[in-house]
C-alpha cells in the first residue's frame, strides 16, 4: 500500500495488530510520518492532520491515509469514519479486513462472516459459528457519497496497488476494504495466504470491485467461480461445516449474490 | 480595550487572537457561544481556521490532537458529558505531549442530566495529566487562555491546557473585560513551532507500543514535567505583566489572608461571591479570608504550604466531589500538610453548589459558622432534607 502512495504520506492508524506490530518501542516499521492514537479515532485524527495540512496550504502533494482493521473500521471506529466521510475530507481510508478481531484473540467483529468460527462465536453443540453476515462496508460507503470505494485482496497485489494509486489521485474521500487472510486466525499454514486470498474472491464471496462516483467501473470476473466448499476446506475456521451441507449451501447463497449482483461470471476484460 | 462582552464572546475573541490553524468541536451546553461565535468568525474571514464541525467529541479531541501532531496550533471547547465523552482521548493527547487548548465551561455530570454549573467535569479529568487553570471571572478566562497557550506550547513542556470557566456563571453572565489588542498577544505568544511533528520531510512515528520496560518513564517525564511547569509560571507571569499590566501570581491569590483566622480554599467563580462575603465580615472585626486556587495542575503544594501554614481554620470549598470518599480538593490541601510542624488546627472540608444550586452569601457565612475547633470530614452546604426523604415504593402508583 505504501509502495503505491510514496513517501510523501502521513498515516494515521488505529490499534490493531498492524500498529502493535510494526511500533514496538523502541523500533518502528515506518519509514513515513506515522501517529497511533487510540482504537476507533484514525478516521478523525486523520481528519485533523487533513485540516491541519490545508491550513498550512501543504495538503496538495501530500496523502493523508488512514488505516484500521476490520474492528476499528466496521464497529467501535465506524462513527469517526462516518464522520470523516460525511464532512469530505481529502483522506484515504484502508481497512485491512481479517475479519475478526485477531490482535485480541480471534473475536467476532462487525465483518466476520456468517457461520464463521471465532473466539466469541464459537462452534459448538448449539452452534455453527457467527450467526450474521458480514456488515456491507463498501455499501455503507457508497451510501455516503464519497467519490471512489473499491474491495481489494492480498490475493491480488498488482490490483490492490492500482487501486491504491487511483484511489489517490482523487480528491475527496476514498475507502479501500482489503481482504487479508490471517493464519493464525484462519487456521492454515502461512505460506498458503495468497492462495487462500484468491480463493476468496474466485468463490464470489470477496468480489474484487471498484466504484468511481457511485457508479460500478470495474469488477474482477470470474471464469468460472469456484464452489465456495473449495475455500472452506482450506481453512480451520470453517472446518465445522464441512459434514454440514446445509451449512455450505447457505455460504454458497451468499457467493451466488455477489455473482449475480456485480455480474461476475465471464471474463475480466481489464 | 475595556469591553463589556458576554463570557463566551470573550474567549472566542481571545482565541481568535491566539490564530489557531484547526478548530473543532461538538456543541453541548453552556459551551455552545463560544464555538458559535468563532464559527461566525471564520465565515465572514475574520478567522483563517480550518473550522471541522465533527460528529462527536472523541472527534473533536481526535481532530485537534491530529492538527496539533502537525505542527498547527489547534482549540476546542466543551463541558460535563463532552469532556467525559472526550476523556480517553484527553489521556492520550497528554500521553503523546502534545499542546492542544481546550476551554471546560464546568457543567454538572449525568445522571441526573443537569445542564447547570458546577465542577465535576474538569476535577473528574484532574488525572489525565493536562495542565488546569479555574478562573474566576472573565478577565481571567481570557488571561489564562494566552498564558496557557504559552505555556503548553513551551518546548520543555509540550503539555494540553484546560482552562475551567463555570459554565452559565462565566460563559453567558456579561463583564468588564480588558480585551487585548492583536500587537499584544503577537508580542506575548510566538507561532507554535513544536520540536517534532508529522512532516513527510522528517518522518516519524508517535504512539508506538511500549512495554513493561520503557511504560513507567513516560508517565514519571509528564510528572516531572509538571514540577517544571511549576517553576516557569512564575516567568511567564512576569513576561505577561510586562505585555498586558496584569499581575498573576499564577498559582494561587491570597485575598486577605495574612492575618487572618480562618481562611475559606476555593476554585473558580464562587471566589468572587466569597470575596464579597470576606469584605462584609471584615468591616465587622473578622478575621477572614479567601484562598484561591488559579492553578490545580500542577498542584501548587509550596504556594499552599506558605498561605496556609499560620492559619488556625480552613475551610475548604469543593465544588465536586469523590464519591464514597473524601472531596478531592480537600484532601489535596489536607496532604499538603501531612508530616508538617507548621498547618492549620482544623481543615474542614464543604461541598457546594452542586447542580448549578446556588451559591449565596448565606452559603458561604454558613461555612464560616462552621468552621470552628470541630473538624468537618465532608460536610454538605444548602442540602434539602425534605428531598431526601423520598423513598421509592415499587407499588406505589
Amino acid at each position: 500500500m505504501l509502495e503505491a502512495s510514496g513517501p510523501n504520506t502521513i498515516i494515521a492508524n488505529n490499534t490493531g495488530c498492524l500498529e502493535v506490530f510494526s511500533t514496538k518501542y523502541p523500533e518502528s516499521a515506518w519509514g513515513v510520518p506515522w501517529i497511533h492514537s487510540l482504537f476507533e479515532n484514525a478516521a478523525a485524527v486523520a481528519s485533523g492532520i487533513e485540516a491541519a495540512l490545508k491550513f498550512l496550504g501543504r495538503k496538495e502533494g501530500i496523502n493523508v491515509i488512514a488505516q484500521a482493521g476490520d474492528g476499528g473500521t466496521a464497529d467501535i471506529g465506524l462513527q469517526a469514519l462516518s464522520g470523516m466521510w460525511e464532512r469530505g475530507h481529502d483522506i484515504l481510508y484502508v481497512c485491512y479486513d481479517n475479519e475478526a478481531y485477531m490482535n485480541t484473540g480471534v473475536q467476532r467483529s462487525g465483518l466476520t462472516p456468517f457461520n464463521t468460527n471465532t473466539s466469541t462465536s464459537p462452534i459448538g453443540s448449539r452452534s455453527t459459528g457467527n450467526i450474521r453476515p458480514k456488515k456491507p462496508m463498501p455499501e455503507i460507503a457508497l451510501a455516503h457519497g464519497i467519490p471512489y470505494v473499491a474491495v481489494a485482496s492480498v490475493g491480488f497485489p498488482q490490483d490492490l496497488q492500482r487501486k491504491v494509486k487511483k484511489a489517490l489521485s482523487v480528491i475527496g474521500p476514498k475507502y479501500i476494504q482489503v481482504h487479508v487472510p490471517c493464519p493464525l486466525g484462519w487456521r492454515y499454514e502461512s505460506a498458503f495466504t495468497l492462495e487462500v486470498g484468491k480463493v476468496a474472491v474466485e468463490t464470489g464471496l470477496y468480489p474484487l470491485i471498484e466504484y468511481e462516483n457511485g457508479k460500478l467501473i470495474s469488477v474482477r470476473k470470474l471464469n468460472p467461480p469456484k464452489p465456495v466448499e473449495e475455500y472452506l476446506k482450506i481453512q480451520g475456521r470453517f472446518k465445522h461445516l464441512l459434514d454440514k451441507p446445509e451449512e455450505i449451501k447457505k455460504i454458497q447463497e451468499i457467493a451466488d449474490n455477489n455473482i449475480q449482483r456485480y455480474n461476475l461470471k465471464g471474463e475480466t476484460t481489464d | 480595550m475595556k469591553e463589556f462582552l458576554e463570557g463566551s464572546t470573550a474567549v472566542a475573541k481571545i482565541i481568535k487572537l491566539c490564530k489557531p490553524g484547526v478548530i473543532s468541536a461538538y456543541p453541548i451546553t453552556p459551551q455552545t457561544h463560544i464555538v458559535e461565535e468563532l464559527a461566525k468568525e471564520v465565515a465572514d474571514g475574520q478567522l483563517n481556521s480550518q473550522f471541522v464541525n465533527v460528529e462527536s467529541e472523541h472527534s473533536a479531541a481526535s481532530v485537534v490532537l491530529g492538527a496539533v501532531a502537525t505542527g498547527v496550533r489547534a482549540y476546542t471547547a466543551t463541558s460535563s458529558q463532552g469532556l467525559f465523552y472526550m476523556a480517553e482521548v484527553l489521556f492520550n493527547i497528554a500521553g503523546l505531549r502534545l499542546p492542544v487548548m481546550l476551554t471546560c465551561a464546568n457543567r454538572a455530570i449525568s445522571a441526573p442530566i443537569n445542564i447547570w454549573n458546577d465542577q465535576q467535569d474538569s476535577v473528574s479529568m484532574r488525572d489525565a495529566g493536562w495542565i488546569q487553570f479555574y478562573a474566576e471571572n472573565v478577565q481571567e478566562v481570557v488571561d489564562f487562555h494566552l498564558i496557557g497557550y504559552r505555556i503548553g506550547e513551551d518546548k520543555s513542556v509540550m503539555l494540553p491546557v484546560m482552562v475551567c470557566m463555570d459554565g452559565y456563571v462565566l460563559t453567558h453572565g456579561i463583564e468588564t473585560v480588558d480585551m487585548p489588542e492583536q500587537e499584544q498577544v503577537d508580542k506575548f505568544l510566538p507561532p507554535y513551532s513544536p520540536p517534532y511533528k508529522l512532516d513527510p520531510d522528517n518522518p516519524l512515528t508517535m504512539g508506538p507500543l511500549v512495554d513493561p520496560e520503557s511504560y513507567m518513564e513516560t508517565r514519571y517525564a509528564i510528572h516531572q514535567t509538571h514540577r517544571y511547569v511549576i517553576k516557569l509560571i512564575p516567568q511567564i507571569t512576569a513576561d505577561f505583566s510586562k505585555v498586558f499590566g496584569r499581575q498573576y501570581n499564577g498559582f494561587i491569590e491570597e485575598y486577605r489572608t495574612k492575618d487572618a483566622e480562618r481562611v475559606i480554599v476555593a476554585m473558580g467563580s464562587v471566589c468572587g461571591s466569597i470575596k464579597d462575603v470576606v469584605d462584609e465580615l471584615r468591616t465587622k472585626g473578622k478575621k477572614v479570608g479567601l484562598l484561591k486556587i488559579t492553578t490545580y495542575r500542577p498542584f501548587p503544594y509550596q504556594e499552599i504550604y506558605e498561605a496556609l501554614k499560620d492559619i488556625p481554620k480552613v475551610a475548604v470549598v469543593d465544588r465536586a466531589l469523590s464519591l464514597g470518599s473524601y472531596a478531592p480538593l480537600a484532601s489535596e490541601i489536607k496532604a499538603v500538610f501531612f508530616g508538617k510542624k507548621k498547618k492549620p488546627q482544623v481543615i474542614s472540608s464543604f461541598i457546594l453548589g452542586l447542580g448549578g444550586r446556588d451559591i449565596t452569601q448565606d452559603s458561604i457565612k454558613e461555612i464560616i459558622r462552621l468552621l470552628n475547633t470541630k473538624e468537618k470530614s465532608c460536610e454538605f452546604i444548602d442540602l434539602k432534607p425534605e428531598l431526601l426523604k423520598e423513598n421509592y415504593e415499587p407499588n406505589s402508583i
